[in-house]
């Protein structure tokens, strides 16, 4: 019997949408106002879901302290507080969109939650803008 | 009277930075929020109007010119902009939640009565959430 075991993090960040391929025109077409050269900012909401097995001797699917350590580690302290264009390096040549924002989180994770647990990542970008991967 | 309270809600980088100090003070102070590169939030502006209902219409102040106005006069200069470096009524200050209440107070109180249905209507309160769990108010000087 498998369950979904969902943790709720968050960072707040500056990011802009801007893909240096094309020009300044192009970007502001394409990106509007979330081109804006100055950058702009969210309260990022990050769900983090493992799904799998409920472990008999814990009752539990993993700790949740322990998810949440791992998050905290390796994603919402590097990202909490940071311009995600300049400071990321994930995004050195990404575009911070929700959705790459949501697979670069994954790919994060992926590498620290053990394989036997399915892993699924919601991030709003604001309370009406979310996005979820894997889809 | 009766408190007419309109949400809306912009997104903005900043930071927190006092450019009298030096870099060591200002991230002593402000930690976190005085990164050079910014930081951001999804900012959430309540403005409260206090006023009568007016006999013919029921209403204190028409919402929909209400929000015309905050978003001329303020959302329009805040959203998906850079606080610090965009916004004209914020240069020269450091964009706390309590500066930017305080300044978007000045923009809106003198504007009310023009728009509202109760001659006598005035800005009651400015409400900014910065995040969920931060807040700050404003209710004028008394």
């Amino acid at each position: 019997m498998k369950i979904k075991v969902c943790r709720k993090e968050h960072f707040n960040a500056a990011h802009r949408l801007h893909n240096p391929a094309w020009d300044e025109t192009t970007n502001q077409k394409v990106f509007g106002k979330c081109n804006n050269p100055y950058f702009h900012g969210h309260n990022y909401e990050l769900i983090v879901e493992v799904v799998g097995e409920i472990n008999p001797e814990t009752g539990y699917v993993m700790d949740m302290k322990e998810l949440s350590d791992i998050i905290k580690t390796h994603v919402t302290e590097r990202f909490d507080h940071k311009n995600l264009n300049l400071e990321i390096d994930e995004f050195r040549n990404l575009n911070p969109t929700a959705e790459n924002i949501a697979v670069v989180i994954w790919n994060i994770l992926r590498k620290q939650i053990n394989s036997q647990y399915e892993l699924k990542i919601k991030l709003y970008e604001t309370e009406r803008n979310f996005v979820e991967y894997p889809a | 009277m009766v408190f007419v309270c309109r949400k809306e809600h912009f997104n903005a980088a900043h930071r927190l930075f006092n450019p009298s100090w030096s870099k060591e003070k200002n991230e002593e102070v402000f930690g976190i929020c005085a990164n050079e590169h910014y930081h951001g939030h999804n900012f959430e502006l309540i403005v409260i109007v206090k006023g009568t209902p007016d006999e013919d219409t029921g209403c204190v102040i028409d919402l929909k010119k209400l929000s015309k106005l905050i978003h001329s006069e303020v959302i329009e200069k805040l959203d998906h902009k850079n606080i610090n470096l965009e916004v004209d009524f914020m240069q020269g200050k450091i964009p706390s939640c309590e500066n930017l209440v305080v300044a978007i107070w000045e923009i809106l109180a003198p504007k009310i009565a023009d728009i509202a249905y109760d001659p006598h209507a005035r800005l009651h309160c400015i409400r900014l959430f910065e995040t969920q769990n931060n807040f700050v108010e404003y209710y004028g000087e008394w």
